[in-house]
């Protein structure tokens, strides 16, 4: 049955007291994805892992891996393994030993076992690095030695809590990369939970969007930047201009709404979308806008005058007012064409493609 | 007239000896450990000094000898003696380690938040006199004591035993039970260093709680087992009152051969030299425990 989950999650409630750590999440984990639960800290998304790990018990709800119902079944029985925030590597045994830990207990054959971990080690660039001893080795290394530990066990699912967090962001691209790479090359399905929306962006097959215990939006990583479903999600996961709208139809799919400075606008229903009241939220990246230069022209423009601008290396960011409109628009700008060179007061001319524009259910 | 501005007044100059943190530091201790060295140095040496000479009656002959030693190691009562004294003792150490592991294991990891109660309440016993805590365990073992009478009461035993006092036994139990604190309080302090998320990590690679345990646990609490042991060991291989009040015939050890050589047998250089000899003794197998440990420990995989 290739269309089985390979993780389902139903229902699934965790409380502390009187607090509510997940609130009544579902989801469905396709075999072979690599899976993302982004939120800020608190969401609950490190909780959902656990619980997916074993290492922590819903108080009500089911969580499926394969088509085995895992109530009950402790963390050592389940078929996943763990790559742990402070990475947990053994520190009285060496690489080699905390690679082996879990091969021990299967009572393999020594060659068979060696091959394994000379692989392990390999997949994760340690080849050479067998006897050094956990103290010995850098936050990079570490956290490989903790993902070969994991992936010599040949888990259905890898559980990655955070494991980029602790090491600088130079390392922590490439480690993106190799992580991306890796999971490609082994199959294995992977559920990293993570606070950084860039990460999850480069990583992810899809994206779990949860705030305060509660999932917001599932979606590919371009989905859930372009369509977030609320302004809540759009934020998180990036600038985004809101503008307020009044609805003036809609049809099964789509709604027109009236807007201040972009005008009448059609656009896609959003996911949740309760269709009460007339007033809603339209979103725009600020990459969405575009500066026009010279004698330029598109077909959809706006002008404004710029307010304020923030330097950032490869990009600018413009911040626009535009007559009509109660916000000023942020513009983000590469600064191949000579953003950087606009000054604060500079009348200037912006276009925009109208699906560009997103409607967003609060 | 000129004003400086924005230069400091010079601070005046330190003594020499104080200038550097460091040696501050140890201008700040040397008071107690001066005191201390010359408290502990001291009388060491003079036993030192007095197991080489020779009491001729009243007075110490000085001139150098081994004879004190030859003695010491040859003579049967105190090989005897200083073999049983070793034994005792790392029996009390090995069974109080074994029975503290678990109190303190408990408190680490069940205790909760009644963490610093329990430590407290684990202390109490060692707010009475040490020697209140013997007499009393005279008390629970004695013929009419409060074991005998509960074992009579219960119907287990028929008539008073007398093999719970005056004893090795009653030495061994009324040690453990003394020393168990000072057993407890280290391997704590090992049991709270471990990481959680290391024994969690045990049980995600497939280990079960036994096995976590044996692979995780103990080898990275070998540290706080091996302090245990030597602040166990050590003191009770000398202990002198224990034995002699619960001890009886069989409970002598080799701190009664000492105080009689410094008492009543006015023997002192024979007396130090038997101290002397136990203490490197008790150092041989203090650190041949410590190194048996360390390697079995770095044998579990």
């Amino acid at each position: 049955m290739p269309d089985r989950p390979m993780i389902e999650i139903a229902s699934v409630t965790r409380t502390y007291g009187k607090f509510n750590a997940l609130d009544d999440a579902s989801l469905s984990i396709r075999p072979g994805e690599f899976f993302s639960l982004l939120g800020p800290s608190g969401c609950g998304k490190t909780t959902l892992l656990r619980m997916i790990g074993g290492f922590d018990t819903p108080t009500s709800g089911t969580i499926t891996i394969d088509g085995q119902p895992m109530l009950g079944i402790p963390a050592n029985r389940r078929p996943t393994n763990m790559v742990f925030q402070s990475y947990a590597i053994f520190p009285h045994l060496d690489v080699e030993q905390n690679v082996a830990y879990g091969l021990k207990r299967l009572r393999l054959d020594p060659a068979e076992e060696r091959r394994r971990i000379d692989e392990a080690l390999a997949q994760v660039s340690l080849a050479g690095f067998g006897k050094r001893r956990a103290t010995e080795l850098s936050g990079g290394q570490r956290q490989r030695v903790a993902l070969a530990r994991a992936l010599v066990m040949r888990p259905k699912v890898l559980l990655l809590d955070e494991p980029l967090s602790a090491l600088d962001k130079k390392l922590r691209e490439q480690m993106q990369v190799e992580l991306r790479t890796l999971q490609k090359a082994v199959g294995i399905t992977f559920v990293l939970v993570t606070h950084d929306q860039y990460e999850a962006l480069a990583m992810s097959d899809r994206i779990a969007v949860m705030f305060g215990g509660r999932i917001a939006q599932v979606a590919a990583p371009k989905d859930i930047y372009q369509r977030p479903v609320n302004r809540q999600v759009a934020d998180f996961l990036g600038g985004m201009n809101f503008i307020q709208a009044a609805l003036v139809g809609e049809n099964g799919t789509a709604i027109e709404v009236e807007t201040m400075g972009f005008g009448r606008v059609t656009t896609p229903k959003p996911a949740q979308w309760s269709g009460k009241g007339g007033a809603v939220t339209i979103g725009i990246r600020p990459e969405r806008l575009r500066v026009l230069w010279d004698q330029e022209t598109a077909r959809h423009e706006l002008s404004g005058t710029v307010v304020d601008r923030h330097y950032f290396g490869e990009i600018t960011h413009l911040v626009v007012a535009i007559p009509g409109m109660d916000a000023p628009l942020s513009v983000t700008e590469t600064n191949d064409f000579g953003a950087d060179d606009i000054p604060v007061g500079a009348q200037i001319r912006i276009a925009y493609e109208p699906d560009a524009l997103v409607a967003m259910a609060d | 007239m000129t004003v400086a501005i924005g230069r400091r007044p010079a601070t005046p100059a330190r003594p020499g000896l104080l200038r550097t943190e460091q040696r501050q530091g140890l201008a700040l201790m040397s008071p107690t450990f001066l005191f201390a060295l010359v408290m502990l140095a001291a009388p060491i040496l003079v036993v030192i000094a007095h197991s080489f000479w020779t009491q001729t009656y009243l007075t110490i002959d000085r001139t150098f000898t081994l004879d004190n030693y030859r003695i010491a190691l040859t003579e049967p009562i105190y090989r005897d003696l200083l073999m049983r004294s070793l034994i005792l003792s790392m029996s009390v150490a090995f069974l109080t380690v074994l029975l503290a592991y678990p109190v303190a294991y408990y408190i680490s990891f069940h205790g909760g938040r009644y963490k610093s109660l329990l430590l407290f309440l684990i202390t109490i016993p060692a707010w009475t006199s040490y020697l209140l805590r013997v007499m009393s365990w005279k008390v629970i073992l004695g013929y009419n004591g409060v074991l005998n009478t509960a074992l009579l009461g219960t119907g287990i035993i028929d008539e008073p035993s007398t093999a719970f006092l005056y004893n090795t036994n009653a030495v061994l139990i009324t040690l453990t039970h003394a020393w168990a604190v000072f057993a407890i309080l280290p391997i704590y302090v090992s049991l709270e260093k471990v990481d959680r998320t290391l024994i969690e990590a045990a049980s995600d690679l497939g280990d079960g709680p036994i096995r976590r345990f044996l692979r995780v646990t103990l080898p990275l609490t070998v540290p706080g087992i091996i302090a245990a042991l030597i602040i166990v060991m050590i003191p009770t291989v000398g202990d002198y009152v224990t034995p002699r009040l619960v001890g009886g015939k069989d409970g002598v050890m080799i701190a009664s051969a000492i105080e009689v050589q410094f008492k009543r047998g006015a023997n002192w250089p024979l007396g130090a030299a038997l101290s002397v000899t136990t203490m490197i003794v008790i150092t041989v197998v203090a650190v041949s425990c410590v190194g048996l440990l360390r390697w079995a420990a770095g044998r579990i995989r």
